[in-house]
């Protein structure tokens, strides 16, 4: 079972021992399916005296040397682990449901930069979560609670999170051109709908915190509906309808069409259970200028996800086939802006 | 000189259906996935491969008509980018719009005929 990866196992084990305070072996490590850039693995951990502990590791797959720099894409963005670690443990103290993080890796365990956290039960797997009998009740509790969970989320003080970056409106459609250019294959509708973007900015406000890839994937759900909160590894400052327009983005509907928050409920029923947990009222088409960006972020997302084979950075089928998705978002920003 | 049959479309299906039907039921966990990825792309390249030649004349023909100058498909395509980050031209063009609209549906029935 743990064949190939002594080397993570004994890392764990290190690691395991020195958290819990007894001599900790590992068990039944494998690693998720899904999520190319960042490394999700899931063990058992056995402690000396006879417990047990369904636990997580998420942590960075080493980076081959000699080969060449990723693009500045989404990378601009990216926390470290150690990061993430304590924006996790600032969310948990703020209501957001999160996996209950425990220890993280040192240099000296030899697993690279990451961090362990207790299992949650729950898929993130859209697909189960739309289709599987067992949890048409909990689907329909899930759009209800994202609108709570987000209005929790960005009350977070930005006091309580390690130092973010605040990127502007500008500053991020910036970084969009810089990555096309980098990758240097012009997609004429990228550059309209970054055109279009940027005559409509909106107007800067205070910078809340913000989670940064709030979708349907990035989250665990069963029956009860949403478990918990994952991947924040791009939480940074910024404009709270961010995540509510990335949510509601084509690509995270999974062939729900006609629900467009998430595949699961309806964009004005997200709007809605966001604004009574906020109190305030939410500005729709300020929304919908962060949906359009969404659309767009996605798309260039997806060449950079082919460039990092393509460059020889991370060798991966499943990167570069994610080139090829690219595609999808030109058809619904040329929908979107024909309708805006 | 024409090569023997399978044609590229007939080799890559062969291909994709050995993977569907003997290696996928045999795999579990990521290697499962990675073979669910592989199936998939290998039915991108077998639309491309029919459907590829004459969709890039079609683009091809519109962005001359468009830009109205020759020049090869990638080097129309990056004065396109050009004029439109530029500002030199917008949605509010329904000669632009069409030719998006068209190249993105030839471009949707090769990488994911199925996106609403």
């Amino acid at each position: 079972m743990t064949g190939g990866n002594d080397e993570l196992v004994a890392a764990l084990e290190r690691a395991g021992t020195r958290y819990f305070g007894v001599p900790v072996r590992i068990e039944n490590l494998f690693r998720h399916s899904g999520g190319a850039s960042r490394q999700t693995w899931g063990f058992d951990a056995v402690l000396g005296d006879g417990r047990r502990e369904a636990l997580v590791l998420r942590r960075d797959p080493p980076r081959k040397a000699g080969t060449a720099a990723p693009t500045p894409a989404e990378n601009a963005l990216a926390l470290t682990r150690s990061t993430e670690f304590h924006i996790l443990r600032a969310a948990a103290r703020h209501g957001v449901p999160v996996p209950v993080t425990l220890f993280e890796l040192e240099p000296g365990d030899g697993g690279g930069e990451g961090y362990v956290m207790h299992h949650v039960p729950g898929t993130a797997i859209a697909r189960e979560l739309l289709r599987e009998p067992r949890y048409a009740e909990g689907r329909k509790k899930i759009v209800p609670q994202l609108g709570a969970i987000l209005a929790r989320i960005h009350a977070i003080p930005t006091s309580e999170v390690p130092p973010l970056k605040a990127p502007t409106p500008a500053e991020l459609l910036a970084q969009l051109l810089r990555v096309l250019d980098a990758i240097g294959e012009p997609h004429p509708v990228f550059e309209l709908a970054i055109a279009w973007l940027d005559r409509r900015k909106p107007p800067a406000a205070a910078p809340r915190f913000v989670h940064g890839d709030f979708r349907t994937g990035n989250y665990l759900a069963d029956e009860s509906g949403v478990t918990a909160i994952l991947d924040w590894e791009i939480a940074h400052l910024g404009d709270p309808l961010e995540d509510l327009g990335w949510l509601c983005i084509k690509s995270w509907r999974f062939g729900a069409m006609e629900n467009e928050a998430g595949g699961f409920g309806r964009r004005e029923d997200l709007f809605r259970a966001y604004e009574a947990a906020t109190g305030r009222p939410l500005d729709r088409q300020r929304a919908r200028w962060w949906e359009i960006y969404g659309t767009v972020r996605w798309g260039v997302i997806c060449m950079n996800q082919a460039w990092k084979h393509l460059s020889g950075a991370e060798t991966s089928m499943e990167l570069a086939s994610i080139g090829r998705r690219a595609a999808e978002t030109e058809f619904d920003l040329v929908q979107l802006l024909s309708e805006a | 000189m024409a090569q023997d049959r399978p044609h590229v479309h007939e080799l890559l299906a062969a291909i994709r259906e050995f993977l569907a039907t003997d290696v996928a039921p045999k795999l579990d966990g990521r290697t499962g996935f990675q073979v669910k990825v592989a199936i998939n792309s290998l039915a991108i390249l077998e639309r491309e491969a029919l459907l590829g030649p004459p969709a890039d004349a079609r683009e091809l023909g519109r962005l001359k008509a468009l830009l109205d100058r020759d020049a090869p498909l990638p080097d129309l395509n990056a004065e396109l980018a050009r004029q439109l980050r530029a500002g030199e031209r917008d949605e509010s063009d329904p000669a632009l719009m069409e030719h998006l609209r068209l190249t993105i549906a030839d471009k949707m029935a090769i990488s994911n005929p199925k996106w609403r």
